[in-house]
């Protein structure tokens, strides 16, 4: 195992061992200290690599990233995990706004709360907040799911594509063209890998689905219709 | 015989075609959307001219004396700058708007005249990746198809805060343009609208920018340029705030730019003119004293290259052609070439309720001429052979009327012509631009 102190090593050597020796050495895991909310940690990261992160992090901890298992032992900041593609990022405390933003693929877990906009915009990727989510989560949600196990706030779901959204607690409101939807055997059982997989033990039973209404699919520009 | 006169009295607040627009708005009761840019009249390059050399200036030889062209962009911090043979490059285009044809000519064209295209929302293919020796990969608010692969394939990366034709607005790719591919490209069931966002989904303000710049930064291991590019509003302090977010590259966009879909309201009446905002541009980057070492690209309405020598006179270090590009391409003619032969499309024109020369039906995705279109019918009327040509013989050209202008004002260097070089026709230009008005001193607003 390789450890990277950030309160010695500049972070653009960090992410440059990352994205070159861990596939040349075929390095396996990597710890990285002091990360001391440094923003852009792990980003870019294209191998199977396990990294934990001890401590806080700031803005894009494991933006983009493929095929790595990223761990943040503590908050991370606005933008984890945007426009992943694959592998695992597990958040153990909590998560500001915009986690997972745009993700295409892989696993966003994150044990706390996540704060606004979490899943916007996802394209894919797969997220489980263990606690409540802010406003506007999975807005403009194209594909992917969002599973929440406490409250969600207002507008959510707001104008969605073909994400699924499983919510366990209370919504404040839902956004444009969302709408709870009842659950199949295909939602429990999606639910319950996912909740697995996050190391949860809620029952997928506890859960709502929402998902579009599909009203806003279509624009009409060149309706010539009287009213 | 008598005889009945017919009053026909202009009225120019309700004007024929304000009329259309009522009547039109209250049959439907939605708003147009359509394609290209602002057709208002506003004050424009045409409204400025050269002095060229005489007796105070030595001209060069038109034909025979070398005028460099060569445009280094992204100096500030790449470690891999961009190096371009003609300061005119081609603007952002989706592909999801454009053909796969169109976007392979477009990287042919750019190849062979040694400048850059670049992606637009959509993503990148392969074609175009392929045919592209310069590639510029936009980064959108909706980020459809952005994947670090091709990140990391770019040649630079463009962060799109927004558009001249619609700057504060997203973009909209109507459902009959998104087949299979391009659906599956950006993630969305085909045959859906494909709303982009107006506001980027990780990051707010300009602090952010800067954190965002930072992150494309690391991911591509600080070697390509990251430009960041605004539509033209308050643009004074937004290119200021993109070089203090640390863009390498500020590109600007006028309200005359070009758009594949948005509201007529919002072409028409949002942003200012492209002439305006060169000079606030530079100006932000003269008050950072940052001019030469961030340098700035002028689009929106750029046609000739008159216009070309003028955004560079006033300042610029190169421009970006859109619609002036789609025209090169057979935009709007009444036929296209199909296996050697000329085809009328004109009966097309008419099933979109138009005709050649009067065409911004680019959002129906039913382009007669093959250009703006995902029908696999109607793309086949341009093929990137012949496409990569005509744009090839466009850009020539605009280069040698940049190049002969620059001469004709005695510059070896086409980044040599200087604001001296120019004078306004009319007070608007000479007031946006802060020439002097032909034959006088007067500078509106700043002298007499």
């Amino acid at each position: 195992m390789e450890r990277i102190d950030l309160a010695k090593t500049p972070l653009r050597d960090l992410n440059q061992f990352l994205h070159h020796e861990v596939r040349k050495k075929k390095i396996k895991q990597v710890e990285i200290i002091n990360p001391d909310g440094a923003h852009s940690i792990a980003v870019g990261v294209d191998a199977p690599v396990k990294i934990d992160v001890r401590g806080h992090t700031g803005y894009y901890c494991a933006g983009m990233n493929k095929q790595a298992e990223i761990t943040v032992h503590g908050n991370a900041g606005p933008g984890v995990a945007e426009n992943m593609m694959s592998g695992v990022v597990h958040v153990k405390g909590f998560a500001s706004v915009s986690a997972g933003a745009s993700g295409h693929g892989g696993t966003l877990i994150i044990d706390g709360d996540a704060s606004l906009r979490c899943g916007i915009s996802m394209k894919g990727i797969d997220i489980v907040v263990g606690g409540n989510v802010g406003n506007f989560s999975a807005f403009m949600a194209q594909a992917g799911t969002l599973v929440v196990c406490g409250d969600a706030g207002d507008h959510l779901g707001d104008s969605l594509y073909e994400a699924v959204i499983y919510l366990r607690g209370k919504v404040k409101s839902f956004g444009a063209d969302a709408r709870e939807e009842p659950m199949t055997k295909a939602d429990e059982k999606k639910l319950a890998e996912l909740l697995d997989r996050a190391g949860l033990k809620y029952k997928p039973k506890e859960f709502k689905r929402i998902a579009s209404a599909k009203t806003l699919y279509n624009w009409n520009a060149d309706a010539d219709q009287e009213y | 015989m008598s005889h009945r006169r017919i009053q026909k009295e202009d009225h120019y607040t309700f004007d024929r075609s304000t009329i259309d627009y009522i009547q039109r708005a209250a049959a439907t009761g939605l708003y147009e959307i359509r394609g290209l840019g602002a057709k208002r009249k506003v004050a424009h390059f045409d409204d400025l001219v050269f002095l060229a050399g005489s007796i105070t200036r030595y001209p060069l030889e038109g034909y025979r004396e070398k005028c460099a062209t060569k445009t280094v962009l992204g100096t500030r911090y790449a470690k891999k700058p961009i190096e371009l043979d003609i300061p005119i490059t081609i603007a952002g285009m989706s592909f999801g708007s454009l053909s796969a044809n169109v976007k392979e000519a477009l990287g042919r064209a750019a190849t062979e005249c040694g400048t850059s295209t670049t992606t637009g929302d959509g993503g990148m293919t392969p074609e175009e990746r392929q045919s592209s020796k310069t590639l510029v990969y936009q980064c959108l608010p909706s980020r459809y198809g952005f994947n670090p692969d091709d990140v990391r394939k770019a040649n630079a990366i463009e962060v799109v805060i927004g558009q001249g034709a619609k700057p504060g607005g997203g973009g909209m790719l109507l459902g009959q343009k998104v087949n299979k591919r391009v659906a599956g490209m950006r993630t969305l069931p085909e045959g859906v609208d494909q709303r982009s966002a107006c506001r980027h989904p990780d990051w707010t303000g300009p602090d952010d920018l800067t954190i965002k710049i930072k992150e494309l930064r690391e991911i591509t291991d600080w070697e390509v340029p990251i430009y960041a590019k605004v539509g033209a509003t308050r643009t004074f302090h937004d290119v200021k705030l993109c070089v203090h977010a640390g863009a390498d590259v500020v590109v600007v966009d006028g309200m005359q730019g070009g758009t594949a879909a948005t509201q007529t309201v919002f072409i028409e009446h949002i942003g200012i003119p492209t002439l305006a905002a060169v000079r606030l541009a530079v100006d932000a980057l003269e008050d950072m004293n940052m001019k030469g070492k961030v340098q700035l690209i002028v689009s929106g309405g750029i046609r000739t290259g008159a216009d070309a020598a003028k955004a560079l006179a006033m300042g610029a270090d190169a421009v970006s052609v859109g619609q002036g590009i789609l025209f090169a391409l057979g935009c709007n003619n009444e036929t296209y070439l199909q296996r050697g032969e000329h085809h009328s499309a004109v009966a097309d024109y008419e099933t979109l309720g138009t005709a050649p020369g009067y065409c911004h039906h680019c959002h129906t995705g039913l382009c007669p001429v093959g250009i703006t279109t995902q029908d696999e019918v109607l793309e086949q009327r341009l093929t990137p052979e012949t496409g990569a040509k005509h744009v090839k013989n466009y850009l020539k050209t605009m280069n040698m009327e940049l190049t002969t202008i620059a001469r004709a004002c005695g510059k070896s260097d086409v980044h040599h012509l200087e604001r001296e070089d120019l004078v306004a026709l009319t007070v608007e230009a000479a007031a946006m631009a802060r020439v002097p008005l032909a034959g006088t001193r007067w500078i509106p607003g700043h002298s007499g």
